[in-house]
């Protein structure tokens, strides 16, 4: 993906060192936050319970999320639309904790226990046993 | 009125960073839409410290890039206990005491302990927060201590010392 990408860049335009640079920065920022948004659906899909599902699902707006507002902040450069996305990326910061918070508190007012200790789930592979 | 003044600031920033035009008329009407909004918070009378915290900005962003850097190594941990194949997960209620009783503290603290993967705040009393780990090496209270302090630091509030 990234090769052709990069190649694409490089024959419909000409960019110099710097432009090269920075498209590649972005994509590898971009491809990094990708690759976090699938971790933390594989661990959606394999964690035991309510919380620890919870834990997965953070990964995927922390992380996840801001790698590729950064990357996408790389590529516009120094525009009015990077100081945007800047200011979703601040936002993301308050709302996406708090989203989860409520979500946590619902469930915990609500009694759900949650499972303690030590918790192997090699066999229980591809969902719950 | 020093209320008024940051919250009319802040608005303003934001309306140009999302607005982009600077042609008379626009700025006419952000010009009226923020007196108008001073004027509504201001007859609810919820122009005070909550609604607009006066924050250090050069503490504040150290604070973020700080968390930053530990919410790079939580993920690490959390991506490590998700994709290998016999991961072993040991989930721990853990109770972290709060030293300040101020609202915004207690926020901050709270969200970043959320923010932080493998770490969810569960509930918040008066004296104490739930926190809901992933792993039992992510429930160091030491941990919790350093980021209460930094996380206070960045809002100029001291805290009690138990």
């Amino acid at each position: 993906m990234i090769i052709s990408t990069l190649s694409a860049v490089i024959l419909d335009s000409n960019i110099g060192w710097a432009g090269l640079l920075q498209v590649s920065l972005s994509c590898i920022t971009i491809a990094l936050g990708l690759f976090f948004v699938l971790a933390g659906s594989i661990g959606v899909l394999r964690f035991p319970d309510f919380y620890t599902r919870l834990h997965a699902a953070g990964m995927t707006d922390t992380l996840g999320a801001e790698l590729i507002l950064i990357g996408l902040i790389i590529q516009s450069g120094f525009t009015q639309t990077s100081l945007k996305l800047l200011m979703i990326g601040f936002f993301l910061l308050l709302t996406s904790p708090t989203a989860t918070h409520a979500i946590a508190h619902s469930a915990y007012t609500a009694n759900l226990k949650p499972k303690l200790g030590k918790h192997s789930f090699s066999k229980t592979r591809g969902g719950r046993s | 009125m020093r209320h008024a003044f940051l919250l009319s600031l802040v608005m303003g920033t934001t309306w140009l960073v999302l607005s982009g035009y600077f042609i008379g008329m626009i700025l006419t009407f952000g010009l009226i839409s923020i007196v108008f909004v001073v004027w509504m918070t201001k007859r609810l009378a919820i122009l005070d410290d909550e609604t607009v915290p006066y924050l250090n900005i050069a503490k504040t962003c150290k604070y973020y890039f700080w968390l930053f850097i530990e919410i790079v190594k939580a993920n690490i941990q959390v991506v490590k206990a998700v994709i290998s194949p016999n991961s072993e997960i040991s989930p721990t209620l853990i109770k972290i005491p709060l030293r300040s009783n101020i609202d915004i503290a207690q926020t901050m603290f709270a969200n970043s302990i959320t923010l932080t993967p493998g770490t969810v705040s569960v509930d918040v009393k008066e004296d104490h927060i739930l926190v809901h780990a992933l792993l039992k090496e992510m429930s160091n209270p030491e941990d919790f201590y350093e980021m209460h302090t930094r996380s206070a630091e960045a809002l100029s509030i001291s805290l009690k010392d138990n």
